[in-house]
This record gives C-alpha cells, sequence and structure tokens, in this order.
C-alpha cells in the first residue's frame, strides 16, 4: 500500500512534468507558425516612397496611435484616425504626418501639414486599399526625428482598381 | 467637380480652446486606375491639396494622392486663437479651387 502511494505519487508528479512539457511545446509550435506567416507583399513603388520620405534614415517605431479597422469590407472607404504623442509647443511638434500604403497602386496616400496652433497632433480622414497590406503612419517631428506606426488591415472587396 | 463642402465647427468656442474641425467635399477623387464601360482609362482626377485658414494664418494643410476615399473628408484640431474666420480651399487636378468659409462663434 505505502509502496503504491509512492508510484502514484511519482506518476503524478511525472505526468504534471510531461503535460508541462507539452503546453510549452504546443505555444511554441504556435509562435513558430506566427512568425512563418508569409510577410505582406510591398511594392517597389513604397520602398522608393519609404526612402525619400525618411530620407534612408530608420525611423523610430514609438508615439503614435493609429486607428483602423482590423478588417476593412470595402476597400473604398476604410476610415483611419491618426494620433501623435507630441507636446506641440513651439519647440517641439509634429510638422508632419505621412499617410503610406505599402501595396496601393499609388504608395503615398496623403501629406498633412501641421503646427503648434493644432494643439493636438491628431487628424482623421478616409482612406483607399487596393488589398490587405501593412499601413505606414510616418510623423516628421520639428527635431527632423521621424516616428512610425505599422497596422495591417485585411480588405475584402479591394479600393482602387476596376 | 468638387461640390458641396461641408464643414463642421463646435457651435462656440473660447479662446485658448482646442476645437475639432471636420470637413468634407463632394467629389468622385478618380483614381486613374479605373476603366470605363468600353474599357478606356478614365483619366485621374482627384483633389490635390487642401489649405485651412484661420483669418490670415494657415492652420492645417494635405496634400492628397489617390488612396484617400471620394468626398475626400478630413479632420484637425486648433487652438483657438482669437476671434475669427476659417476659409477652406480644395483644389483639384485641373487647378479649379473651391473655397468654403465659416466664422468661429467664440463666448
Amino acid at each position: 500500500m505505502r509502496e503504491f502511494a509512492k508510484i502514484s505519487r511519482l506518476n503524478r508528479r511525472q505526468f504534471l512534468i510531461s503535460a508541462t512539457a507539452a503546453a510549452g511545446f504546443l505555444s511554441l509550435i504556435a509562435g513558430r507558425a506566427d512568425a512563418d506567416a508569409p510577410a505582406l507583399e510591398r511594392s517597389k513603388q513604397f520602398e522608393e516612397t519609404f526612402a525619400k520620405l525618411t530620407r534612408g534614415a530608420t525611423p523610430v517605431a514609438n508615439k503614435i496611435t493609429v486607428d483602423l479597422p482590423e478588417l476593412a469590407d470595402n476597400g473604398n472607404f476604410v476610415p483611419i484616425t491618426m494620433i501623435v504623442d507630441s507636446p506641440m509647443t513651439d519647440a517641439d511638434y509634429v510638422k508632419a504626418i505621412h499617410l503610406v500604403s505599402t501595396a496601393n497602386p499609388v504608395a503615398l496616400v496623403a501629406t498633412f501639414h501641421l503646427s503648434p496652433i493644432n494643439a493636438i497632433a491628431r487628424v482623421q480622414s478616409r482612406m483607399r486599399l487596393a488589398k490587405t497590406q501593412d499601413v505606414i503612419v510616418l510623423a516628421e517631428l520639428s527635431s527632423g526625428q521621424m516616428l512610425m506606426s505599422t497596422t495591417m488591415v485585411k480588405v475584402t472587396i479591394g479600393g482602387c482598381g476596376d | 467637380m468638387a461640390a458641396n463642402p461641408r464643414i463642421k465647427l463646435p457651435d462656440s468656442a473660447k479662446i485658448g480652446d482646442v476645437i475639432e474641425v471636420k470637413t468634407l467635399i463632394t467629389h468622385v477623387m478618380e483614381t486613374g486606375n479605373r476603366h470605363d464601360k468600353y474599357g478606356k482609362l478614365i483619366p485621374r482626377d482627384i483633389i490635390n491639396t487642401f489649405v485651412a485658414k484661420y483669418g490670415e494664418a494657415q492652420v492645417f494643410r494635405a496634400e492628397f494622392g489617390t488612396g484617400i476615399s471620394a468626398n475626400p473628408f478630413v479632420s484637425f484640431r486648433m487652438r483657438v486663437p482669437g476671434p475669427g474666420v476659417f476659409e477652406f480651399a480644395w483644389t483639384d487636378d485641373h487647378g479649379v479651387t473651391t473655397v468654403a468659409t465659416a466664422p468661429l462663434t467664440l463666448t
């Protein structure tokens, strides 16, 4: 009886260890699957536009909040809100917000020019998305620094061609 | 053709308030990528520039590409510097500018 209890406790422990290991392994597989998802295609024109806007520098992925639907049923009409965390003072403000699409026929969707009088760097508009892609928002600060935000939007019906 | 400019301002504001300015204008924003029923390419025709002035000062400007939706809508914020009148101007690919003005009511 004593012997049995010992064995069973051991088994239970072994079971817990193996279960934990299995769970860890499964989550590892799930993580891998995500990383292995095909990267979204980015047009050559996007790469050129991006290089021109950033002048070759790498923007900091920081301080921009972009509100876009995760899934756009109609790519002709996708509402977007861009908010840059900035004091908007004469010394430190957002000069421009560039809205760039990675897979539209024309990559540069719009440029919005701001100044300290705007007080809050928040711009809303409506954009077209030809297909599922990343939407990139670049904020150009008065200091010359560039900030960036990337948002993926799945598009059901494209909004650029016929 | 741009038509029917619509402007939404708060009913009233105080000097120093940050207000939201919403604008919308009716325009097809033809991308230049679409074909008509005979298969002919429809030429590009978009509003490419939007300028907002308050009094004499420019308070906001935007350059649009073909990726902006038809009937372009823009909303931005502004700190009220004093009494004044807004003047909004939309310019299309033909160089035609549509202007709309709206006074801001101060309390």
